[in-house]
Protein backbone atom coordinates (compact mmCIF):
# COMPACT_ATOMS: atom_id res chain seq x y z
CA UNK A 1 0.00 0.00 0.00
CA UNK A 2 1.84 3.33 -1.36
CA UNK A 3 1.79 5.92 1.44
CA UNK A 4 0.10 8.68 -0.93
CA UNK A 5 -1.53 8.45 -3.98
CA UNK A 6 -1.91 10.99 -6.81
CA UNK A 7 -4.66 10.65 -9.34
CA UNK A 8 -3.47 12.73 -12.49
CA UNK A 9 -6.46 11.64 -14.78
CA UNK A 10 -7.68 14.08 -17.15
CA UNK A 11 -4.39 16.21 -16.78
CA UNK A 12 -2.02 17.10 -19.36
CA UNK A 13 1.89 17.72 -19.50
CA UNK A 14 3.55 18.63 -16.97
CA UNK A 15 0.50 18.45 -14.35
CA UNK A 16 1.26 14.77 -13.45
CA UNK A 17 4.90 15.00 -13.09
CA UNK A 18 4.38 18.06 -10.93
CA UNK A 19 2.07 16.90 -8.66
CA UNK A 20 4.06 14.05 -8.19
CA UNK A 21 6.88 15.84 -7.14
CA UNK A 22 4.78 17.96 -4.63
CA UNK A 23 3.68 14.62 -3.33
CA UNK A 24 6.88 13.07 -3.30
CA UNK A 25 8.48 16.42 -1.29
CA UNK A 26 5.61 15.41 1.37
CA UNK A 27 6.77 11.81 2.19
CA UNK A 28 9.91 10.64 3.71
CA UNK A 29 12.99 8.64 2.11
CA UNK A 30 11.91 5.22 1.24
CA UNK A 31 8.05 5.72 1.13
CA UNK A 32 5.97 5.43 -1.65
CA UNK A 33 3.32 7.71 -3.95
CA UNK A 34 1.22 5.56 -6.37
CA UNK A 35 0.52 7.75 -9.62
CA UNK A 36 -2.52 7.40 -11.66
CA UNK A 37 -2.70 9.50 -15.25
CA UNK A 38 -3.72 9.25 -18.37
CA UNK A 39 -0.83 11.07 -19.85
CA UNK A 40 0.01 9.17 -22.78
CA UNK A 41 3.93 10.69 -22.01
CA UNK A 42 3.48 9.53 -18.93
CA UNK A 43 5.71 6.33 -19.40
CA UNK A 44 8.31 8.33 -21.10
CA UNK A 45 8.07 11.50 -18.48
CA UNK A 46 8.22 9.31 -15.68
CA UNK A 47 11.38 7.61 -16.40
CA UNK A 48 13.18 10.27 -17.16
CA UNK A 49 11.80 11.67 -14.12
CA UNK A 50 13.45 8.76 -12.05
CA UNK A 51 16.33 9.13 -13.74
CA UNK A 52 16.97 12.82 -13.12
CA UNK A 53 15.51 13.01 -9.55
CA UNK A 54 16.77 8.92 -8.40
CA UNK A 55 13.41 8.30 -7.47
CA UNK A 56 12.80 4.55 -7.84
CA UNK A 57 9.75 3.03 -10.10
CA UNK A 58 8.74 0.16 -8.16
CA UNK A 59 5.53 -0.85 -10.34
CA UNK A 60 4.36 0.56 -13.51
CA UNK A 61 1.77 -0.92 -15.69
CA UNK A 62 -1.27 0.65 -17.93
CA UNK A 63 -4.76 -0.63 -18.27
CA UNK A 64 -7.56 1.19 -20.31
CA UNK A 65 -5.62 4.15 -21.14
CA UNK A 66 -4.82 4.71 -17.35
CA UNK A 67 -1.04 4.54 -16.53
CA UNK A 68 -0.02 3.50 -13.44
CA UNK A 69 3.23 3.80 -11.23
CA UNK A 70 4.59 3.13 -7.31
CA UNK A 71 7.48 5.57 -6.87
CA UNK A 72 9.97 5.28 -4.21
CA UNK A 73 11.14 8.22 -2.53
CA UNK A 74 14.97 8.20 -2.55
CA UNK B 1 5.77 -7.41 -8.65
CA UNK B 2 7.60 -6.30 -11.25
CA UNK B 3 11.23 -5.42 -11.92
CA UNK B 4 12.56 -2.16 -10.58
CA UNK B 5 13.59 0.24 -13.31
CA UNK B 6 16.41 3.00 -11.73
CA UNK B 7 19.47 4.07 -12.46
CA UNK B 8 23.00 2.51 -12.23
CA UNK B 9 24.89 3.65 -9.38
CA UNK B 10 27.74 4.68 -11.41
CA UNK B 11 25.21 7.32 -12.97
CA UNK B 12 24.55 9.14 -9.83
CA UNK B 13 22.34 12.28 -11.46
CA UNK B 14 23.47 15.50 -10.85
CA UNK B 15 20.46 17.76 -11.51
CA UNK B 16 21.98 21.10 -12.00
CA UNK B 17 19.37 23.66 -13.40
CA UNK B 18 18.21 25.91 -16.05
CA UNK B 19 18.05 29.92 -16.27
CA UNK B 20 15.44 30.94 -18.23
CA UNK B 21 15.67 34.59 -19.59
CA UNK B 22 11.76 35.13 -20.45
CA UNK B 23 12.27 38.43 -22.38
CA UNK B 24 8.61 37.64 -24.33
CA UNK B 25 5.04 38.63 -23.30
CA UNK B 26 3.62 36.82 -25.38
CA UNK B 27 1.04 34.25 -24.35
CA UNK B 28 2.51 31.07 -25.93
CA UNK B 29 5.94 31.84 -24.89
CA UNK B 30 4.84 32.95 -21.08
CA UNK B 31 3.17 29.52 -21.36
CA UNK B 32 5.96 27.37 -22.57
CA UNK B 33 8.28 29.03 -19.49
CA UNK B 34 5.35 28.17 -16.88
CA UNK B 35 5.71 24.98 -18.33
CA UNK B 36 9.88 24.28 -18.03
CA UNK B 37 10.25 26.27 -14.87
CA UNK B 38 7.44 23.90 -12.99
CA UNK B 39 8.78 20.73 -14.40
CA UNK B 40 12.38 21.56 -13.77
CA UNK B 41 11.20 22.40 -10.44
CA UNK B 42 9.78 18.97 -10.29
CA UNK B 43 12.80 17.30 -11.58
CA UNK B 44 14.60 18.92 -8.59
CA UNK B 45 16.66 21.14 -10.15
CA UNK B 46 17.44 24.21 -9.24
CA UNK B 47 15.57 26.86 -11.50
CA UNK B 48 15.24 30.44 -11.96
CA UNK B 49 13.62 32.73 -14.43
CA UNK B 50 14.64 36.10 -15.33
CA UNK B 51 11.63 38.89 -16.33
CA UNK B 52 12.96 41.28 -18.30
CA UNK B 53 11.49 43.38 -21.73
CA UNK B 54 8.10 42.31 -22.26
CA UNK B 55 8.40 39.68 -20.40
CA UNK B 56 8.25 41.73 -16.97
CA UNK B 57 4.87 42.94 -17.71
CA UNK B 58 3.70 39.40 -17.21
CA UNK B 59 5.15 40.16 -13.29
CA UNK B 60 3.61 43.57 -13.12
CA UNK B 61 0.49 43.56 -10.79
CA UNK B 62 -2.64 43.32 -13.36
CA UNK B 63 -4.56 46.16 -11.45
CA UNK B 64 -1.86 48.15 -11.53
CA UNK B 65 -2.99 49.80 -15.08
CA UNK B 66 -1.28 53.32 -15.23
CA UNK B 67 2.62 52.64 -14.02
CA UNK B 68 5.66 55.08 -14.47
CA UNK B 69 6.28 58.53 -13.70
CA UNK B 70 6.52 60.09 -17.84
CA UNK B 71 4.12 60.46 -20.34
CA UNK B 72 6.05 57.60 -22.30
CA UNK B 73 5.93 55.42 -19.26
CA UNK B 74 2.70 56.01 -18.63
CA UNK B 75 1.18 55.26 -22.28
CA UNK B 76 3.08 52.15 -22.48
CA UNK B 77 1.25 50.37 -19.51
CA UNK B 78 -1.71 51.95 -20.37
CA UNK B 79 -1.58 50.45 -24.06
CA UNK B 80 -0.24 46.88 -22.57
CA UNK B 81 -2.45 45.19 -19.94
CA UNK B 82 0.05 43.68 -17.31
CA UNK B 83 -0.42 40.37 -15.76
CA UNK B 84 -0.70 37.13 -16.41
CA UNK B 85 -4.16 36.50 -17.30
CA UNK B 86 -3.88 39.28 -19.92
CA UNK B 87 -1.07 38.24 -22.16
CA UNK B 88 -1.94 38.62 -26.30
CA UNK B 89 -0.95 35.60 -28.70
CA UNK B 90 1.77 36.70 -30.98
CA UNK B 91 -0.22 35.98 -34.18
CA UNK B 92 -3.85 34.67 -34.63
CA UNK B 93 -4.38 37.16 -31.45
CA UNK B 94 -8.05 38.57 -33.16
CA UNK B 95 -9.10 41.10 -30.34
CA UNK B 96 -8.74 38.26 -28.10
CA UNK B 97 -10.37 35.33 -30.01
CA UNK B 98 -7.16 33.41 -29.66
CA UNK B 99 -6.53 33.46 -26.04
CA UNK B 100 -10.18 32.82 -25.36
CA UNK B 101 -10.05 29.73 -27.96
CA UNK B 102 -6.63 28.38 -26.49
CA UNK B 103 -8.03 28.90 -22.70
CA UNK B 104 -11.05 26.45 -23.84
CA UNK B 105 -8.70 24.18 -25.68
CA UNK B 106 -6.40 23.93 -22.51
CA UNK B 107 -9.47 23.15 -20.37
CA UNK B 108 -10.65 20.60 -22.59
CA UNK B 109 -7.09 18.58 -23.07
CA UNK B 110 -6.44 19.23 -19.14
CA UNK B 111 -3.23 21.67 -19.78
CA UNK B 112 -2.91 24.06 -16.92
CA UNK B 113 -2.85 27.98 -17.69
CA UNK B 114 0.05 29.83 -17.15
CA UNK B 115 -1.29 31.63 -13.88
CA UNK B 116 -2.03 27.69 -12.92
CA UNK B 117 2.01 26.95 -13.40
CA UNK B 118 3.07 30.16 -12.06
CA UNK B 119 1.35 29.79 -8.71
CA UNK B 120 3.03 25.77 -8.54
CA UNK B 121 6.25 27.22 -10.17
CA UNK B 122 6.61 29.63 -6.88
CA UNK B 123 5.11 27.02 -4.56
CA UNK B 124 7.70 24.57 -5.90
CA UNK B 125 10.81 27.59 -4.84
CA UNK B 126 11.28 28.74 -8.68
CA UNK B 127 13.03 32.03 -8.28
CA UNK B 128 11.88 34.61 -10.18
CA UNK B 129 13.40 37.99 -10.75
CA UNK B 130 13.12 41.01 -12.04
CA UNK B 131 15.18 42.63 -14.76
CA UNK B 132 16.38 45.72 -12.85
CA UNK B 133 17.28 47.80 -15.91
CA UNK B 134 13.91 47.02 -16.99
CA UNK B 135 12.13 48.23 -14.08
CA UNK B 136 13.99 51.46 -14.31
CA UNK B 137 13.30 52.00 -18.25
CA UNK B 138 9.31 51.43 -17.93
CA UNK B 139 9.54 53.60 -13.82
CA UNK B 140 8.47 50.47 -12.25
CA UNK B 141 9.11 49.82 -8.50
CA UNK B 142 9.24 46.49 -6.84
CA UNK B 143 5.14 47.78 -5.43
CA UNK B 144 4.09 47.29 -8.59
CA UNK B 145 5.09 43.62 -8.91
CA UNK B 146 3.56 40.89 -7.55
CA UNK B 147 4.24 38.97 -4.40
CA UNK B 148 7.03 36.41 -4.02
CA UNK B 149 9.55 37.93 -7.20
CA UNK B 150 13.71 37.96 -5.74
CA UNK B 151 15.74 40.76 -5.59
CA UNK B 152 15.59 43.18 -8.70
CA UNK B 153 19.50 42.16 -10.61
CA UNK B 154 21.45 42.72 -14.08
CA UNK B 155 23.00 41.26 -16.53
CA UNK B 156 25.63 40.25 -14.47
CA UNK B 157 24.10 38.07 -12.33
CA UNK B 158 22.15 36.38 -14.68
CA UNK B 159 25.28 35.36 -16.48
CA UNK B 160 26.89 33.92 -13.36
CA UNK B 161 24.44 31.61 -12.76
CA UNK B 162 25.00 30.30 -16.38
CA UNK B 163 28.86 30.53 -15.54
CA UNK B 164 28.04 28.43 -11.95
CA UNK B 165 26.46 25.75 -14.35
CA UNK B 166 23.07 26.92 -14.81
CA UNK B 167 21.66 25.88 -18.66
CA UNK B 168 20.61 29.59 -20.30
CA UNK B 169 17.23 29.43 -22.07
CA UNK B 170 15.96 32.65 -23.66
CA UNK B 171 12.36 32.78 -24.30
Amino acid sequence: MANATVDAKGLNCPMPIVKTAQAIKAIASGETVEVLATDPGSAKDFAAWSKTTGNVIVEQSVDGGVYRFVLRKK
Amino acid sequence: MTAETTVPADAEPHPQGIAIILFSGDLEKTWAAMILASTSASLGMTTKVFVTFWGLQTFVRPEKRITGTNWMQKMLAFMARPGIKYRKMSQMHFLGMGPWMMGKLAKKYGVSSPAELLEVAQMMGVEFVPCLMTMDMFGLTSNDLIDGLGEPVGAASYLADVASGLAPIFI
